[in-house]
């Protein structure tokens, strides 16, 4: 017998109480892993897919800077053309370890979805391409050779949603030209899976954009400056430079606005959970204010009666908090789903990811919130003087 | 024998506003060791008082204590909290009309609550002896609510008993049983002073009275 389990023992005395005010901290620490998890997973989801594109800058023709982002995360078709001779004055700089010219071409496929949609083509340089995206495995096939074969190359996803083999013809709509599918990619969990590779030749032979590039892919050798071969970049005419560094920056930043907004939505949440801890716990000591008189005058002295509050406060947070990590585990795919349908632009792979640290963090959090909220009314209990508790004992 | 308790012109004044409250006024008495004293009188008339001051619940305004020959008040400052604390588990156990037992505890473990918060310099006594000794013993595991108010108010006894304190304290310990069960706990309390504590206890039940070695009276803060 210990003042632990007294405490354990008197939280069983309001059940209801004792589990409506657990859930109230389980709740909160469950939006607030959740939220941390969320964090952790879109850096490392943006930091995966920047680093999954095989290059560190991209050059596209002038315009929204966001577009730009957009048409490197995305496959955006609002698009705008540079001239291919871009790609020989690139390769020059000594800074230049890789270039990769692609041409990104959009038709209307009624056939597509409901009401029809957007089918895009990324026409891209049979040789550099797949040197720079090493990462990408073959289901079926493999590249095309010739970058003016009629041919194509489906990620993973496209090819399930075609329902397409290597062999098998696709039609592009609009211009009536078939290909020939020569490969099939395994799942990379990147935007590559929903994306349909042609040579870039073929692209600008069938959409009639010869000698036109949407973008140029470049990877810099390892020891290269990278502001001073940007601001190079910067010089060239009527082409727009997008570092990755950049792309990342301007989506942590938007993302950082709502993610401070979020936090703040998560503090208040706990800070009301915590408000809850201090109602049940002094109604629990007001409760108990001749029993724990009685228990002084018994012996106990006033640091006993703190510490078995406070150890109280501390079963009930740890049993709320452990709940609600718990709950934010069971709940990560749902709350990613609901995350994903709400944000513009979300990376693959896990949005949220909660790891030993983040839980362990908002544990802490958690318990050591509950025992600040604590502390009054533990003390409010040492204060009881036994006297004034007999004497109310024997006015009731 | 020697007496347990010593109490000489206890004295204990309030201050109500401006006004002067005396609750006990030169009270003098004492129990031995073996003996059972109750402590009887009107409302207002300063019973509980006297019980506070003398279980080391509150000090008095003037007079002295001793309890086993170990002067407890008399000339000195105040005691602290602290020190009625340490006195009080040394000493004293306590008895309440309202038994206040923990009603998520079994009776085993009411019982063994001091020892939660303290270890008794005396010694411990075992709870199954006690428990035995009151007649609880095949309750233990039950809770509070499953037991009879005679029950509920014999393991409270033990729960007093537990830390082997020299006196028992008990104010109106009947207060809320029946003629029948006011009888056993009376017989308790005889057999607790049989094996050699003091007992005194604050009582309006005559019959309880009748049953004590020892009867003070008080009205109006004296002993009559």
């Amino acid at each position: 017998m210990n003042i632990y389990s007294v405490a354990y023992k008197n939280l069983l005395r309001k059940k209801t109480r004792a589990a409506l005010t657990a859930g109230g901290i389980a709740l909160s620490a469950w939006v607030l892993a959740t939220l941390l998890g969320f964090n952790r997973g879109y850096e490392n989801g943006l930091n995966r897919d920047i680093d999954n594109m095989g290059f560190q800058v991209l050059l596209t023709a002038k315009g929204c800077p966001y577009e730009a982002a957009t048409l490197m995360l995305k496959g955006g078709t609002g698009l705008r053309y540079m001239p291919e001779s871009v790609v020989k004055t690139v390769y020059l700089n000594p800074e230049v370890e890789k270039v990769t010219p692609m041409l990104m071409q959009g038709v209307f496929d009624p056939n597509k979805g409901e009401n029809g949609a957007i089918a895009a083509y990324l026409g891209v340089d049979a040789l550099t391409f797949p040197a720079m995206k090493g990462y990408l495995e073959f289901k079926q096939g493999g590249w095309f050779k010739d970058n003016n074969a009629y041919e194509a190359v489906m990620g993973f996803e496209a090819a399930e949603l075609e329902q397409r083999e290597v062999g098998d013809k696709l039609l592009i709509p609009g211009v009536d030209k078939e290909l020939a599918v020569t490969g099939i990619l395994k799942r990379s969990g990147t935007q590559d899976d929903g994306t349909i590779f042609l040579p870039i030749g073929a692209v600008q032979k069938i959409f009639g954009k010869q000698g036109k590039l949407t973008g140029l892919g470049i990877k810099v050798r390892k020891d290269a400056d990278m502001a001073a071969f940007e601001n190079k970049l910067y010089d060239l005419p009527d082409v727009q430079v997008v570092s990755m560094a950049q792309v990342k920056t301007t989506i942590m930043n938007l993302v950082n606005s709502a993610r401070v907004i979020v936090l703040g939505i998560a503090v208040i949440a706990v800070i009301i959970a915590m408000a809850g801890v201090i109602n049940t716990i002094l109604m629990s000591v007001m409760e108990r204010y001749a029993e724990i008189g009685i228990l002084k005058s018994m012996g106990a002295m006033p640091l006993d009666i703190f510490k078995m509050i406070w150890a109280e406060t501390a079963m009930l947070c740890s049993v709320g908090g452990a709940g609600g990590i718990f709950l934010s585990f069971l709940t990560a795919r749902v709350s990613e789903s609901a995350v994903r349908y709400f944000l513009p632009y979300a990376p693959n792979g896990a949005l949220i990811a909660l790891d030993w640290r983040i839980c362990l963090f908002a544990f802490l959090l958690i318990v050591v919130g509950g025992l600040l909220s604590g502390v009054y009314p533990a003390w409010r209990a040492a204060r009881v003087r036994p006297l004034e508790a007999i004497r109310i004992e024997g006015e009731q | 024998m020697m007496p347990t308790m010593s109490a000489k012109d206890l004295s204990k004044i309030y201050r109500r506003g401006s006004e002067e409250v005396r609750a006990l006024d030169g009270v003098s008495f004492e129990a031995r060791s073996g003996e059972m004293a109750a402590v009887i009188g009107p409302s207002g008339s300063g019973k509980t008082t006297l019980l506070n001051i003398i279980g080391c619940l509150d000090n008095p305004t003037a007079g002295t204590l001793s309890v086993g020959g170990e002067e407890i008040f008399g000339g000195r400052k105040e005691l602290s909290e602290k020190e009625l604390t340490f006195i009080r588990r040394r000493i004293f156990g306590y008895v309440f009309q309202k038994f206040y037992l923990i009603p998520t505890l079994t009776v085993r473990e009411n019982i063994m609550l001091p020892s939660a918060f303290y270890k008794s310099s005396a010694g411990a006594k075992s709870p199954d002896d006690v428990m035995k000794l009151l007649g609880i013993d095949k309750r233990a595991g039950h809770l509070p609510g499953e037991l009879s108010g005679g029950e509920m108010q014999r393991v409270a006894i033990a729960r007093a008993l537990i830390n082997s304190p020299k006196v028992i304290l008990a104010d109106e310990p009947t207060g809320s049983l029946d003629s029948r069960r006011t009888g056993e706990i009376k017989e308790i309390l005889r057999e607790l002073a049989t094996q050699g504590m003091t007992v005194v206890m604050v009582t309006h039940n005559l019959e309880l009275a009748k049953a004590a070695d020892r009867v003070i009276e008080l009205r109006d803060g004296k002993v009559v």
